[in-house]
């Protein structure tokens, strides 16, 4: 579990820590309706945007907490909860959904033990179900963290997935 | 560019390429040539429009032949290179085209085809303004804003006929006219890059492929509409198209295109990137804007239209990429050529996205006109695996499915709206038999339903019911007056709806219920499902004879239902079986099948 925090830290700012929001606000500080880059930018900063940041955020730029958070509620790409060390993002586009989405995110669940939206015990692995990536012509896809894995079967999502599972444990 | 007698590669380095392995090849594509050992130089280009056969290269020789290259895989790179570079011999089982035999391979894809919007995608590296000025690019802009005045721009564009790509297809020169007429200290342009139908990716490849051609466009629409500053509303989940603007966008302001007194006419114009965060309404003008203001993406009634009270209440035009990406060649060439192309209503070219179960998925830009048919098997391919065409889905959640009897259905935006679908954006998802027409309804339904923003009755609540009418049939649960609620509270939507979200979430039910009826009463009075796709309605048996027992599907089973001895043929526990179908796709052997 230790390690598991220290890696997060890594990656993102803990929320005790608004030094990164100041930045992000002032990036903004001249612009017009700016809201949602603003959170764009806080959530790459922290990771997800948490009770803390939203009310910062707020108070930082002039607007009511309930604007904030109606626009991090309404758009998908904000996050309200952490994640895990490696996103799977399972897409169920058209193509993907006629080819067999539905099969894959099946195999990844039963896999890792998590449904969509849940991130697994030890924080290692995050599984999202995504709108059209666009990249229909290599349909079934899955998406983990940057690498795209294209004509999947399902029979090959263990494989896929015991290679980050592999290399997460090498790093420990 | 092959004047040095060096042989030229272009690596097609788009999503669907980067994503299909580009990058591996790319490193050893630099690797070998870094040996020195070869006359070839290597490029990079956005996507060729081949996504079934990524990643691709293209060998440009220096006697202007040109081959491209399919399928390839780091491992495979040095015998290429040596094959085609050294011996001069070409590979043809990797051939996808070649430009000295048009037909051999896959080279009707393209030679069916008929390129506007995607002139340069795949020809020149989008990274480099260069490439782009050296195929006459910013020229059209130069001549509209130094020659021309905005009428003339505007009568141009009216003649050429274009209308709205992203969907709707209301006329771009009308749009501007209005626009242009609107009173205002200052006026926006944005271009609508939200591409949020799932199936169609043709802005992305423009904008990854050939992002001048749109910044091109802008600044003559821009000129023409008398907006000096302009947004391009372009999803996150493209990284690489926003990327790829931003090197556009920096390039332009450098070369004085964007700016301050652009091509030294005293006119300001200036474009902005704002990031979209995943909402499909924000595809919906008025939603967009509000987006862009900072607010939740949620449509409001029109009037007053955009173009009078758009953003920050400022007169607003909204096209769509492929829109502005054909702006640049209609000036150049004029709107009378471009008209030239196409119906008596619907002219010139439209990009089509294939995939499903089409053979050659990809990008198709096909003149207005063409049938169905001709894009689909001419282009396309034809089905997969030989299966059997059985529809296609055309404008993806607004659109609606046609089946085999609608294939010589024109290209055209009356023709289709007359069949139930939609032109849409352009994507076109191919089914065949192993797809379940009523299992596809439900998808969309559950995609409009969640994006649904939720500000009226009619979509929030209507497409709820309507979704779980669907999904009630779809477990057999069906009734037989479900038929008829469906159809009532279709028709309700489409009526009562705010925006066009709400009012064209039927048309996928509609169509499929138009169409396909009788697979909508084969899960209602049958309880089954033909296709062998609703997990409810089937059963998954091992065929004893083909089955060899390497148990397999027993491994993979989560709940335990499949058992039989090593080495002997296998069964599937029907009661304890919950039809996930993860076994079917283990077995090396395909003796599982659904009924």
């Amino acid at each position: 579990m230790k390690d598991d925090a220290c890696r997060c830290e890594e990656r993102f700012a803990n929320s005790d820590n608004l030094a990164p929001l100041e930045e992000v606000l002032e990036r903004y500080r001249e612009e017009k309706g700016a809201l949602i880059p603003l959170l764009q930018d806080a959530q790459e900063a922290y990771g997800y945007l948490d009770e803390k940041i939203m009310r910062a955020l707020a108070k930082g730029a002039g607007y009511q907490l309930s604007q904030v958070y109606g626009v991090a509620t309404f758009y998908t790409q904000f996050r309200l909860e952490p994640i895990g060390e490696h996103l799977i993002r399972v897409c169920h586009g058209t193509a993907c959904h006629v080819a067999g989405a539905e099969l894959v995110s099946e195999e990844v669940s039963n896999f890792l033990g998590i449904k969509d939206g849940q991130t697994t015990p030890d924080r290692k692995f995050t599984l999202e179900s995504v709108m059209c990536v666009g990249a229909c012509s290599l349909s079934p896809i899955m998406i983990v963290d940057k690498d795209t894995h294209g004509k999947l079967k399902p029979a090959n999502v263990r494989k896929v997935l015991k290679k980050y599972k592999g290399e997460s444990e090498e790093t420990e | 560019m092959s004047g040095n007698g060096r042989t030229k590669l272009v690596l097609g380095y788009g999503t669907c390429g980067i994503a299909a392995g580009a990058n591996a090849v790319k490193e050893a594509l630099e690797r070998e040539l870094a040996t020195g050992k070869y006359a070839a130089d290597l490029d990079i280009a956005g996507c060729m429009g081949f996504c079934f056969r990524e990643p691709i290269v293209e060998f440009k020789d220096p006697d202007g032949r040109k081959v491209v290259y399919g399928d390839l895989t780091p491992k495979r790179v040095p015998q290429l290179l040596k094959a085609h570079l050294l011996n001069k011999e070409i590979l043809e089982d990797w051939v996808v085209r070649r430009s000295d035999d048009p037909d051999f391979g896959e080279g009707d894809f393209i030679g069916n085809q008929h390129r506007i919007v995607l002139r340069n995608c795949g020809n020149i590296n989008p990274e480099k303004i260069d490439e782009y000025i050296a195929t006459g690019g910013y020229e059209a802009a130069r001549k509209a804003l130094t020659s021309m005045t905005p009428e003339e721009l505007i009568d141009e564009v009216s003649k050429s006929g274009l209308r709205g790509r992203g969907g709707a297809g209301f006329p771009t020169g009308t749009k501007w006219g209005f626009a242009r007429k609107a009173r205002g200290d200052q006026k926006y342009l944005v271009c609508n890059a939200d591409e949020g139908d799932p199936g169609a990716f043709m802005d992305r490849s423009v904008l990854e492929g050939d992002p001048h051609s749109v910044i091109e466009g802008m600044i003559i629409a821009g000129y023409a509409i008398g907006a000096t500053q302009a947004y391009i509303y372009c999803r996150a989940e493209y990284p690489l198209a926003l990327h790829r603007l931003d090197i556009a966008i920096a390039a332009c302001r450098e070369k004085g295109f964007l700016g301050g007194n652009i091509f030294g006419t005293g006119w300001d114009f200036d474009i902005k990137i704002k990031k979209g965060a995943g909402a499909f309404v924000c595809g919906e003008e008025t939603a967009l804007i509000a987006s862009i203001e900072g607010k939740r993406g949620m449509p409001r009634p029109r009037p007053p239209f955009p173009a009078n009270e758009g953003l920050w209440g400022k007169p607003t035009n909204i096209n769509n990429v492929e829109t502005l990406a054909g702006i640049p060649w209609i000036i150049a060439n004029g709107g009378e050529k471009y008209a030239e192309v196409g119906t008596e209503k619907s002219k010139g070219t439209k990009v089509f996205c294939l995939a499903g179960k089409v053979r050659r998925s990809g990008l198709a830009e096909v003149p207005m006109g063409y049938t169905l048919r001709q894009v689909i098997f001419d282009v396309g391919g034809g089905v997969r695996e030989g299966r059997e065409f059985k529809a296609v889905q055309m404008g993806g959640p607004s659109g609606g499915c046609l089946p085999a009897s609608m294939l010589d259905t024109l290209v055209d935006y009356d023709a289709i709206i007359a069949t139930g679908a939609i032109m849409g954006s352009g994507g076109m998802i191919v089914a065949d038999s192993t797809t379940c027409m009523v299992d596809l309804a439900r998808y969309f339904l559950s995609f409009t339903q969640a994006e649904s923003c939720g500000k009226c009755v009619p979509c929030r609540l209507g497409t709820k019911r309507m979704l779980e009418i669907l999904t009630r049939i779809c477990e057999g649960k069906g009734e037989p007056e479900d038929l008829e609620r469906l159809e009532v509270l279709a028709a309700d939507i489409k009526s009562a709806s705010l925006c066009a979200l709400g009012g064209t979430t039927p048309n996928p039910v509609l169509t499929t219920l138009k169409y396909f009826r009788h697979e909508y009463e084969d899960h209602i009075f049958n309880k089954k499902c033909t296709a062998g796709v609703c997990p409810s309605l089937i059963t998954l048996f091992i065929d004893p004879d083909i089955c060899t027992g390497c148990g397999a599907c027993a491994k993979v089973c989560p709940v335990g239902a499949i058992s039989g001895e090593k080495k002997e043929p296998h069964r599937i526990d029907a009661d304890v079986c919950i039809r996930c179908k993860l076994c079917l796709s283990r077995c090396p052997e395909e003796a599982i099948s659904a009924e």
